[in-house]
């Protein structure tokens, strides 16, 4: 794919500054609950495992496996869209990029990386890891 | 079987012949199936106490469509759970029936996404929801979301496209005899297989229709629906849920179907072996799959076999579905297909589906949809229908 899909800005709120902020840095960080000991996906100030308010970023190593993925062909240009398994458990939903949708497995490890969206805020993506 | 009590009954099912309306609104659809649906009841627009919508609805939803329809009702609800509403709505006007809340109870669905310039290739993230800045950036659709569906029950089951093909060749083989249908060609394994790929593993006949129209019921309690000079029509079994997306637990091959299906049928002391007919929601050829697995149709990771080589063609196979050719050919309401698959269990209940497709002697029929995405968060509800 020679060209790239330019994501639209995710916009930003209370839910995701702090996340975005990690993004900018390289990191990515996940809502983890202090109450219940789970990490959950999508990130929120409530935990979704216990409903305690006590909860907090934590940092991911990045790295995954593809859970499942489909790319959109009759777009110009495709992406593939995909849910990434973490090593740390939870499953998010993302784009993978750096493959032709041929070059896609299920089980695949990937390993994350930020890209800027149509704003200049930066978004996990996800490419070939090792 | 027909000595079991119902609490409410189907009395009126309409569906709208249009399958595109450039020149009528939304409302004016709305209006036009309550009347086909009174009509088929033989009742009259003052029989009606109880108003029931969904998102497809405009303005405030009942508010704004029971003035429109000047209706004076007691009792009212809008529930969206997405293209299945109207399946949980007919359970919803049977609950409110037996607390006495109502008599007589109008369900109405109408939309023009044809017209409209909708696509499933388009994004569909709504804004303001809690999720969007979380998966809106990535482009999920509908059909990419599907496809992402698809591909984890090929991988966890080895289910293939020539079996989710034969889905779509059954739907075809009942369109035929329906002339509202938008596709009313017979179609073949290799046809589905040679149409482009829209987004792996879902080809172009993989995927429903987007048409413009609507649709009606009305639900009665039984003593009104037994004056009323037609077959009887018994809800004998509803089920319900949300699927969520899990917090990050994500299962993609499991549908609320498992839960809205076991609800109905302990409901209704019914086995899924006993089901004479059953319509299945079909936004995609994975979407019934998963649904009759979960359902208990098969067992999960047999349903590639289970659909393959005619088994869902009526007077071929051993469950006849969706046999006025379903989401996938015939039609499918403002991208809310729910309502149809009511509509069409009535026809085979009351032995008025077209003679081709007509299931002989079919007293008890199942109606199963999902709405929403099955790949995050959905609606499922599952209603059992018995002819009295």
């Amino acid at each position: 794919m020679s060209k790239t899909r330019v994501m639209p800005s995710p916009g930003s709120g209370p839910d995701n500054e702090a996340f975005l902020a990690g993004a900018r840095e390289g990191r990515l960080l996940l809502r983890h609950c202090d109450d219940c000991g789970k990490t959950h996906w999508y990130p929120r100030a409530v935990c979704p495992h216990c409903l305690s308010s006590n909860t907090q970023w934590k940092p991911a190593s990045g790295r995954g496996t593809v859970y499942s993925h489909s790319t959109m062909q009759r777009v110009e240009p495709p992406y593939t869209l995909a849910y990434v398994t973490l090593d740390e458990g939870p499953t998010l939903l993302t784009n993978l990029v750096d493959a032709g949708p041929e070059g896609w497995r299920i089980g695949m490890p990937v390993q994350v990386r930020f890209v800027p969206t149509d704003d200049g805020t930066p978004m996990p993506v996800f490419a070939p890891g090792t | 079987m027909s000595s079991r009590q119902a609490k409410a009954c189907i009395v009126g099912a309409f569906e709208h012949p249009t399958r595109k309306a450039p020149d009528k609104t939304v409302a004016q659809l709305h209006a036009e199936c309550a009347a086909g649906a009174l009509a088929d009841a033989g009742l009259s627009k003052s029989d009606i106490d109880g108003y029931f919508c969904s998102g497809d609805a405009p303005g405030m939803g009942p508010t704004s469509m029971i003035d429109y329809l000047n209706l004076t009702v007691r009792h009212t609800e809008s529930t969206d759970l997405g293209g299945t509403s109207y399946i949980s709505l007919v359970g919803h006007a049977r609950d409110a029936i037996a607390a006495g809340r109502c008599h007589v109870a109008l369900i109405t669905l109408a939309g023009r996404p044809r017209s409209e310039g909708s696509s499933g290739t388009a994004p569909r993230t709504r804004a303001g929801t809690p999720e969007a800045p979380w998966e809106g950036p990535y482009g999920i659709t509908t059909v990419n979301g599907y496809g992402m569906v698809a591909n984890r029950h090929m991988h966890e089951f080895g289910t293939t496209s020539q079996q989710l093909a034969w889905i779509k060749v059954a739907a075809s083989h009942h369109a035929q005899h329906n002339p509202h249908a938008m596709l009313r060609e017979v179609v073949t394994v290799r046809d589905v297989l040679d149409s482009p790929v829209i987004s792996d593993p879902l080809h172009r006949l993989d995927c429903c229709v987007v048409s413009d129209g609507g649709g009606a019921l009305i639900v009665a309690r039984p003593e009104i629906a037994r004056g009323l000079k037609r077959p009887v029509v018994k809800v004998i079994g509803a089920g319900e849920t949300v699927r969520s997306a899990r917090a990050g637990d994500v299962d993609l091959t499991t549908t609320g179907a498992a839960v809205s299906g076991a609800a109905a049928f302990a409901e209704a002391g019914v086995k899924p072996a006993d089901i004479q007919y059953a319509s299945v929601y079909d936004s995609f050829t994975i979407t019934v799959l998963l649904q009759l697995e979960d359902l208990g149709f098969c067992q999960k990771g047999e349903g590639g076999r289970f659909v393959a080589d005619g088994n869902l063609i009526s007077g071929v196979g051993r469950l006849p579905f969706n046999t006025d050719g379903g989401g996938l050919c015939n039609n499918h309401p403002a991208n809310r297909g729910g309502i149809t698959k009511v509509i069409e269990a009535v026809r085979q209940l009351r032995g008025e589906a077209h003679p081709a497709v007509q299931v002989k002697g079919c007293a008890l029929a199942l109606a199963q949809g999902t709405g929403g995405n099955l790949a995050t968060r959905h609606g499922s509800s599952t209603l059992i229908l018995e002819r009295e």
